[in-house]
């Protein structure tokens, strides 16, 4: 059992060292630019060829908030219904029932965002 | 055992011969863990590498062959050392990094994308038993759900470092659209859950007498599009569209970064590949030929799904990505996850199990399935399956009044 997450640890081990290694390899050998860039054109951001207007680090109308919301209910739902899926041969009836109960609140939820119209792009 | 036999499961038999040999020389059980770990994470990496780089051919490759032209075809035979090619070549390029952004970051992001790929092969099973994968956990679908929505983090990380515009739309565009598309998919393999009665991946291929694809055609149709949109594939691919956002969040990166990005995205699709096969497919079960080549088989058969859709389909807008995830899919899956759990409920109280006789179940689930999604288009549409406007629009179209959106409502 503890030896099953053990060979985990060895393959996170592993997926660290390889990118890190294939980045590392292209630090070394990678061309390296010798020419001046004295307006600071070149290591500016991109922005389709005009110089940059200020930085993107600013507040912003963010319109996937409700989706983000919804994302949670959702995805904690799904938490509760995996090991409910896992032992479903031994709840037999009782477990399809309160199953259905808790997974049509949610519904309701999700029906009531849809006629908000919470999930359309305005 | 025979030459044959030896090849038929060679990853098992690899790995059994190895840990005997280990147990012989009278090491402790952690180093034997330790080597065998080594050995298996070598042979995956052999199988890894050498695959993706053929999926990078083979995508430019049958596209073309789609789309009448040739495709690369100078470097080697068929233009098979392309892709090797390429990366000599961007392994050389210049980084270039803004002076803006945020360093770290942005050297972190496609390492991570790298790193949440490579981690999710540990639970996938390669041949039959507990050695069959590199560690058979008794959580293996939980696993794969948890660690590969990781990469969210890794899209973000680096439309947020680049400190551009165009990345940091791409960026919350991949971030909406991935979480989005992770409910339905995570929602579509209860089904094949609830059939199984375990998380474990290897009880999950010894169950399928037949492909579960056939029990589940609803389930699989659900997670196929929920990972062509997680993998940001076309015609999903809203996240690094050309047209409108240069390419999203990876407008920053150059030279071996980008590649680093890119490679990760291929690993992303194999493995995305893989589940498909071993939770739809029945894995790497098969009859005549050696094990690993069902399952290389199977995997390609998936990837060349993925191109043949991409070849065939136009980009989707971004508000009908979401929508098709949140008003198509899961309710769909939702509704999926209910038939099974009924067809489980019939199987234990009048039937042994659904091996005896599966094809009645077969047949009423494909008809279910091909019911629902019709009724469901049907009212997706009527209920405005994207933005509203867009119907307002085709209603004044099809009353004659043209496109013109100032032109006066009859």
């Amino acid at each position: 059992m503890l030896a099953d997450y053990g060979y985990i640890a060895l393959l996170l081990i592993a997926a660290i060292t390889v990118p890190a290694l294939i980045l590392l390899l292209a630090k070394v050998v990678a061309y390296k630019s010798k020419r001046p860039d004295p307006d600071n054109v070149k290591s500016s951001t991109y922005e389709c060829g005009m110089q940059t207007i200020g930085s993107s680090w600013v507040q912003f109308n963010f319109r996937y908030y409700f989706y983000a919301l919804l994302f949670v209910i959702f995805d904690i739902e799904t938490v509760f219904l995996y090991p409910w899926a896992v032992y479903f041969r031994q709840l037999k009836f009782f477990g399809f029932i309160e199953m259905l109960i808790f997974i049509l609140i949610l519904v309701v939820g999700l029906v009531y965002a849809w006629r908000k119209g919470v999930m359309e792009w305005k | 055992m025979g030459v044959w036999d030896y090849i038929v499961d060679l990853f098992v038999n690899v790995r059994t011969d190895w840990i005997e040999f280990l147990q012989g020389q009278g090491l402790a059980s952690s180093l034997v863990v330790f080597l065998d770990g080594l050995i298996g994470i070598t042979l995956i990496l052999m199988f890894v590498f050498p695959t993706v780089i053929i999926f990078i051919w083979l995508e430019r490759r049958f596209i073309g062959w789609i789309q009448l032209r040739p495709g690369p075809n100078r470097c080697g035979p068929f233009g098979l050392l392309q892709p090797v090619a390429d990366a000599v070549k961007v392994l050389f390029k210049e980084i270039i990094h803004p002076t803006e952004g945020d360093k770290l970051i942005l050297w972190i992001a496609p390492a991570l994308v790298f790193f949440s790929a490579l981690m999710l092969f540990a639970v996938i099973p390669i041949g039959e038993g507990s050695l069959g994968a590199l560690s058979d956990l008794n959580i293996g679908i939980l696993y794969i759900v948890a660690i590969g929505s990781l990469g969210v983090i890794a899209l973000f990380m680096a439309g947020w470092g680049s400190n551009n515009k165009y990345a940091l739309l791409g960026a919350m565009r991949a971030v909406a659209q991935l979480i989005s598309y992770e409910v339905p998919m995570v929602l579509a393999i209860i089904g094949v859950v609830l059939i199984v009665g375990s998380l474990q991946m290897s009880e999950i291929v010894g169950k399928q007498t037949i492909p579960f694809i056939l029990l589940q055609p609803l389930g699989f149709l659900i997670y196929f599009l929920g990972a062509l949109a997680e993998l940001n594939r076309s015609p999903l691919d809203q996240v690094e569209a050309e047209s409108e956002l240069t390419t999203g969040y990876f407008t920053e990166y150059s030279g071996m970064r980008f590649a680093t990005f890119f490679l990760g995205e291929y690993i992303n699709t194999l493995v995305v590949a893989t589940i498909v096969t071993t939770v739809f497919l029945s894995g790497w079960k098969g009859p005549f030929l050696p094990v690993w080549l069902w399952f290389v088989a199977k995997v390609f058969a998936v990837f060349l799904l993925m191109l043949w859709m991409r070849a065939t389909l136009v980009r989707v807008r971004v508000d009908q990505i979401m929508a098709f995830s949140w008003k198509f899919l899961i309710p769909l899956a939702l509704i999926n996850i209910f038939i099974t759990a009924g067809e489980v409920l019939i199987w234990d109280e009048w039937m042994s199990g659904w091996e005896s006789f599966p094809w009645p179940f077969i047949f009423v689930n494909w008809a279910v399935a091909a019911i629902l999604i019709l009724l469901w288009s049907k009212l997706f549409f009527k209920l405005g399956g994207g933005r509203v406007e867009v119907r307002e629009i085709r209603d004044r179209y099809s009353q004659g009044y043209g496109v013109n959106p100032s032109a006066p409502v009859p």
